[in-house]
């Protein structure tokens, strides 16, 4: 067991734990950070999806040693100012259903816009095909990235 | 606040914590008795308070699990009551009823709309008691008593504690609005838990936390029905964090737990790393030579042979009949798992001899009676709350997570949260069945289908589900009466023995049923030299041939209009005529199982691959309750099946799942979705259940534009454009 001071949403946190221990759970079990989920462990359905110094990454493949020094935000911490514009999108377009996978998929989306504020469907596709949803709301959220790409515009 | 059914003993409207309180009994599904759920001893198990403030909320016996009862159940209440929508909030009740089975508007659409009647009644009794006017001059809106004659007006909130102390209307006689008066009902409405499924504030199973809690997994055996034979914890204990480690022994039928050896950490990381070093000889069991290839072969066999169970006949035998053409052909379908986007799990606490539970489940009621049994406890002694759920599709229903909940109550002192890892849901699932069946068909000259046979062989749900030696036969695995009139009809089943788990996944039989039946009308069509659409609109015009009803939950026959009607609706916003490129194809398909519903999808075929364009669904659903979350099941509905329908498989090798995570079990990603339109037919008829709704004709409307863009005609789940006939 090592401590780590990690800087999540702008705040210092320290936790006790072993440097290999996924980012994942340390937000979710030492940190109370539970927006960010667990789907699978295995970096193949982004439902842990995070930004570190913001791009985004599957915290359930990126170790607390990999993470130091490093800035972490988590759904919790996405607006910054009231909802991010990302997150409006997804509410004005009604996109979740059950909701357990929309974190990652917000984190996605939201990464995604930072740096592409415009992009196709195929960009879209590319950046969002990690990101699965059972309940298929895929066709919402295509439509909610699109959303929050016209209102940056405008 | 708390309220408990008790409170409510003798007397349905109260006053509670300064609210209004009417108490009611939802229905867990359709055929249920109003009120059967609690009987005269508990009645009521869904709660409507206005508070002094004119706020209302609905305490709700449903689970949410991204179907959207949170906000349609609350819309019907509204409706009737006339309550300020922006004021009305809705929070689970504990003891939630089952959910499933596309139920809960359908069932609940007259009791719902009968207590905000009472509501509704109610205030108007009293503000017309404060103001000394008659009843009848008084009208409601949004939260208000108004008296137009005098222009007064009245929150329902001041008018709480008169109405409190007065007898409500009897809920069987109140008057209920007639469709035309609706204000809420059919309008676009915005589901009330989304913004914090968008925030991370949504609390889901997993996410429950409490003091001093503890994180546990459990290493199960691999195949189905294994047990462990001896471990050693040695090296598990050395893991940092991990706190206990111990055996909980095998819960057999219904529950269906192999036993297990259980890791408790200080973090789920902790526990799962415990796990993986621990040193366990598995005892594999009596199933430990069964794969997928010998339950095909056994499938194969009883296919050759006659069924086991067959239908009532209706007119005569296929073979008797003489008629030009004669086809047949033979469809197959997978094991499919649920693959929730949330694992199982469930957290709980056992202390001074109560226990309390949080659970996302699809049937918290049932979930205490597993638990107090497994502890002995009195059923009153076991609180279950029930969380959102990140998906359910049918597997949350299941006692094992709960009875293995149970059963480590017991050896740990403080809270602790079961967690299934990703790889322990996809490989202890209760399956979507596989089988296979033989269609076969008779056409007369002028393309009439004169005769239709169905004989399925599958891993039925209901062998699986009866006790040892109480299986008793029957078709209930058989889809119901198909929509086209068939004077000749056979239906037949033979059981395929099997030990792997199986239960009901989104839509239960129709998954699979509504595959065959739509993709051979299509087989028959083609036989025909007719166009699909047309073939199935001519058959629908036909006189009805009435059938014998297969099912006790059939429901009254179906109309054909209604179904023609959105098969023509389909066809026209499709585009059913208009020429698509090469390589192209459009496929169609309908029902008239959950609702009215008819389908066109598009795809293209290239180098062996099937991309799917487009789907369109036209739906006649009955009274659109709120059409945002109604398009959301349709939509939702077709993606999820369309996964199923291109992607999915579980195959078992050595008694046990091969696929293990979302690596080798594909679900559809997004760039693979289609672009989705829905279109409602307006109607004022009693609601049907969406939920399940797309299941049955997305994958034949897929499999028929498949075989529209190549000729060639998939038969086998998952579609592959190299499938060699079975």
């Amino acid at each position: 067991m090592a401590q780590f001071a990690l800087n999540v949403n702008g705040a210092t946190r320290t936790v006790q734990a072993d440097g290999d221990m996924p980012l994942l759970w340390a937000l979710r079990d030492l940190l109370d950070l539970t927006g960010t989920k667990y789907g699978c462990g295995i970096g193949m359905c982004g439902a842990c999806t995070v930004h570190l110094d913001g791009s985004a990454v599957r915290s359930c493949q990126t170790s607390l040693a990999d993470v130091r020094g490093r800035k972490v935000t988590t759904i919790e911490g996405l607006g910054v100012n009231g909802l991010h514009s990302v997150q409006k999108a997804w509410i004005a377009e009604q996109a979740p259903q059950c909701g357990y996978c929309q974190s990652g998929q917000i984190m996605s989306a939201a990464a995604l816009l930072a740096s592409n504020p415009h992009p196709t469907d195929a960009q879209i596709d590319d950046a969002m095909v990690g990101n699965l949803c059972r309940c298929g709301t895929y066709f919402r959220i295509r439509k909610a990235i699109h959303r929050a790409a016209q209102e940056t515009r405008s | 606040m708390k309220i408990s059914r008790r409170k409510f003993l003798g007397s349905s409207a109260a006053f509670a914590g300064g609210a209004f309180v009417i108490g009611f009994a939802l229905r867990s599904r359709a055929q249920d008795a109003p009120g059967a759920p609690g009987a005269a001893e508990n009645p009521f198990n869904a709660w409507i308070h206005i508070k002094a403030d004119s706020s209302a909320e609905l305490v709700l016996a449903r689970s949410e699990m991204g179907q959207g009862v949170y906000t349609s159940l609350p819309m019907l209440l509204a409706e009737e009551a006339d309550l300020d929508w922006e004021r009305v909030t809705v929070v689970q009740s504990d003891f939630s009823l089952g959910t499933g089975g596309s139920g809960s508007v359908r069932s609940n659409y007259l009791p719902l709309r009968r207590a905000g009647a009472q509501v509704r009644l109610a205030m108007i009794a009293a503000a017309a008691r404060a103001w000394n006017v008659p009843q009848s001059e008084c009208s409601t809106c949004k939260g208000e008593v108004s008296h137009p004659a005098s222009g007064r007006k009245i929150a329902y909130g001041k008018l709480v504690p008169d109405a409190c102390c007065q007898p409500i209307p009897d809920a069987k006689t109140v008057k209920l609005k007639d469709p035309s008066q609706f204000t809420l009902l059919g309008r676009e409405t915005p589901h009330l838990d989304i913004p914090g499924k968008c925030t991370g504030a949504a609390r889901f199973g997993l996410d429950v936390r409490l003091p001093g809690m503890v994180y546990a997994v459990i290493a199960r055996c691999p195949t189905f029905g294994g047990s462990p034979a001896k471990f050693d914890s040695a090296k598990a204990l050395a893991v940092p964090g991990v706190l206990q480690v111990f055996e909980v022994p095998a819960r057999g039928h219904r529950v269906f737990t192999a036993g297990g050896i259980v890791v408790v950490g200080k973090t789920t990381w902790a526990a799962m790393q415990g796990r993986k070093a621990l040193d366990i000889t598995w005892n594999f069991g009596p199933n430990h030579g069964e794969s997928s290839d010998l339950l095909r072969a056994q499938m194969k066999q009883a296919l050759a042979k006659p069924p086991a169970w067959t239908s009532d006949p209706q007119g005569d035998d296929l073979d008797s009949i003489s008629a030009p053409k004669r086809i047949e052909a033979v469809y197959e379908f997978p094991l499919l798992a649920h693959s929730t986007m949330e694992p199982m799990n469930i957290t709980i606490h056992l202390r001074d001899g109560k226990c309390e539970v949080w659970s996302p489940s699809q049937a918290a009621d049932a979930m205490r009676e597993v638990i107090s049994k497994e502890l002995e406890l009195p059923e009153t002694s076991v609180m279950v709350h029930t969380t959102f759920m990140g998906g359910g599709f049918g597997r949350r229903y299941q006692y094992d997570f709960p009875t293995e909940a149970a059963q480590l109550a017991r050896h740990v002192a403080s809270p602790v949260q079961l967690v299934w890892t990703r790889e322990d849901d996809m490989t202890h699932d209760f399956y979507r069945p596989a089988g296979m069946r033989r269609m076969r068909g008779v056409l007369d000259g002028q393309g009439n289908v004169l005769a239709w046979s169905d004989y399925l062989a599958d891993l039925a749900i209901s062998q699986f589900w009866s006790a040892p030696g109480q299986y008793k036969l029957d078709g209930s695995e058989l889809p119901p009466p198909i929509p086209y009139p068939v004077p000749h009809i056979r239906t037949a089943f033979t059981p395929i023995t099997s030990s792997v788990p199986r239960a009901w996944w989104r839509s239960v039989e129709n998954s699979f049923n509504g595959f065959a039946v739509e993709c051979f009308i299509d087989e028959l069509a083609h036989a025909a030299g007719q166009d699909p659409y047309l073939f199935r609109k001519r058959l629908l015009q036909l006189p009805p041939i009435p059938q014998p009803k297969q099912r006790d939950d059939d429901g009254p026959a179906p109309d054909p209009k209604r179904l023609l009607a959105v098969l023509d609706l389909a066809a026209e916003k499709a585009g059913w005529n208009k020429p698509l490129g090469p390589n192209r194809g459009r496929g169609i398909a309908c029902t008239t199982t959950y609702a009215y519903l008819a389908e066109v999808a598009e795809v293209t075929v290239e180098r062996d691959n099937i991309r799917v364009d487009r789907l369109v669904m036209a739906i006649d659903c009955g009274q659109v309750v709120n059409p945002n979350g109604a398009r959301s099941q349709i939509e939702g509905g077709m993606l999820f099946t369309m996964s199923a329908v291109l992607k999915e498989a579980i195959t078992i090798r050595d008694g046990a799942a091969e696929q293990q995570n979302f690596d080798d079990y594909s679900l559809l990603r997004i760039a693979e979705a289609p672009a989705l339109e829905t279109y409602f037919v307006d109607s004022h008829a009693d609601p049907h259940g969406l939920g399940e709704a797309a299941v049955w004709l997305t994958g034949p409307a897929i499999a028929n534009a498949v075989f529209a863009a190549t000729g060639k005609r998939l038969r086998r789940m998952p579609l592959r454009m190299d499938e060699k006939s079975t």
